[in-house]
């Protein structure tokens, strides 16, 4: 069953905001779990419990003055941000949130665009996304920056490797690449985080190194670095680099629950409602991890991804296989 | 050697503990004071926004004497005096001041002015919102600093809070 095309429409301009309210409210859930931890309230003054206060940043880096390096190349200092947003929010599009309903006899799908290789367009957007930070950190013309570039850089390269080997387990079991067809698979056997559990740890501690979390905040150590390869940004373009980080979080969230948790099905609450669900707690580690987990040193990155993860990946794709060829 | 009886020597346990900490710290009550609602007292000898005093006749204490003036590493204070007249008689001294102004956008709060002034006429007090939209607005003349200050702030009990008399004070 095809969808009609302004059902595609509608359902894509929900989405993206759907998504965007979330990256909104993330920072400041983030914020007031940080403040909590930390024995402090977090931001408790625009509206009730702050609950205003996306909206009030908003409105501060709208109305800000969008300063502009005099010696930057100035095509790439505006395009990248818009590069790494663009991918950022693309990405979503492949995610399955619900298995597709029939609303007034015509026929929605349950997630934007069903990609026989999504797992692959999942990978290719993020790596178009670090063109972004590259080329911005680059087109800035300071030094902060390009070295902030060239970090991130040097990580994403590193992690990716594992971060896609970590997946290949995943694949294997379930002989797909489409995101609907592992979630399936998944319904018809048990969550893949169960027998893929050294991949599922792989996938989150590479996975979190791929958006800059902490504790591989490398690319924006601000003791170091000022703010790496956004040094140079400020306002909504500043903005717009913000979002792209918090959206790839989300959507490497949303794809952890989708790869090794069930995707969207789960017991009597519909499916988006139970794709939230596992989503939330996900998110949570990743704040909480945050909070706790001081910053690696560069070449204690370097050394773990390479020499650890990669290893360890290899081996549990390697494992897999035999296995799956085993049971077949 | 040093002691390493309280740090689990394998790393996962430790960052487990550590994932243990900053959660249990989501249900403590946070130790934040939320300051415009909440004023913590003040420390009793807290120096804050500058007074000047007059005697119990009405005289002002401050005979022009510029001292304060020249004590002050910020250079904030400036001191115009002129002479008292029998018809005109502000000072208990020979001179009073005419003009007394401080800069407080220059001024560090630092009390020299007040150990300098051989009077008593000067004195640092416990205001500290003293915050204003234009620069302007921050020079303070005589007759505001004669007044009583605007805005109160809560001091603690110097009972409780204050330092004790130094040994060299009561020894000597």
């Amino acid at each position: 069953m095809r969808e009609a095309w302004w059902i595609s429409i509608i359902k894509g301009f929900v989405l993206i905001n759907v998504v965007l309210g979330a990256f909104a409210y993330m920072t400041l859930v983030e914020r007031k779990f940080m403040g909590r931890m930390q024995l402090r309230y977090g931001p408790n003054r625009a509206g009730p419990y702050g609950l205003l206060q996306p909206i009030a940043d908003l409105v501060k880096l709208i109305r800000k003055e969008s300063f502009f390096p005099a010696s930057g190349v100035d095509i790439l200092y505006i395009a990248s941000p818009v590069v790494a947003a663009f991918t950022a929010l693309l990405a979503f599009a492949v995610i399955p949130f619900g298995g597709g309903w029939t609303i007034f006899g015509h026929y929605v799908a349950g997630q934007m665009a069903d990609v026989p290789i999504a797992l692959i367009l999942l990978f290719a957007l993020g790596s178009l996304g670090i063109y972004g930070f590259i080329v911005g950190g680059w087109a800035s013309n300071s030094k902060y920056a390009l070295l902030g570039s060239m970090r991130t850089c040097a990580q994403m390269v590193s992690y990716e490797v594992s971060l896609a080997l970590s997946v290949l387990g995943v694949v294997l079991m379930a002989q797909s690449l489409s995101l609907t067809e592992i979630v399936a698979k998944q319904h018809a056997t048990i969550w893949f985080a169960i027998p893929q559990l050294l991949g599922l740890l792989i996938f989150f501690v590479s996975g979190s190194a791929e958006t800059n979390r902490a504790p591989f905040d490398l690319p924006e150590a601000e003791q170091e670095l000022v703010a790496g390869y956004h040094t140079e940004y400020s306002g909504m373009r500043w903005g717009l680099f913000q979002m792209a980080e918090y959206i790839n979080l989300i959507t490497l969230s949303a794809l952890c629950v989708t790869l090794f948790f069930g995707g969207w099905h789960g017991p009597f609450l519909p499916g988006p409602l139970w794709f939230v669900l596992k989503l939330i707690p996900i998110l949570f580690v990743f704040i909480w991890m945050r909070t706790t987990l001081p910053r690696l040193r560069y070449d204690q990155l370097m050394r773990f991804g390479w020499k650890v993860l990669l290893p360890l990946a290899t081996l549990n794709a390697v494992v897999t296989a035999f296995l799956v060829v085993l049971v077949d | 050697m040093t002691d390493r009886s309280h740090s689990p020597r394998n790393p996962i346990v430790g960052t487990a503990q550590g994932f243990g900490v900053t959660f249990k710290q989501i249900f403590k009550k946070p130790i934040t004071q939320q300051y415009p609602e909440y004023k913590r007292p003040l420390y009793p000898r807290w120096r804050g926004r500058h007074r000047l005093w007059r005697h119990e006749n009405g005289l002002e204490k401050c005979v022009g004497c510029s001292l304060c003036a020249a004590a002050c590493p910020a250079d904030c204070i400036r001191v115009v005096p002129a002479e008292n007249t029998p018809d005109n008689r502000v000072s208990a001294g020979e001179r009073y001041a005419r003009i007394y102004e401080i800069n407080m956008s220059r001024c560090i709060f630092c009390g020299y002015c007040e150990l300098a002034c051989p009077f008593d006429a000067i004195t640092l007090g416990n205001e500290f919102e003293i915050s204003e939209y234009a620069r302007d607005d921050l020079i303070y003349t005589k007759d505001m600093l004669l007044a009583e200050p605007i805005k109160q702030v809560p001091v603690a009990d110097p009972e409780l809070y204050d330092t004790p008399i130094p040994y060299y004070k009561t020894h000597s």
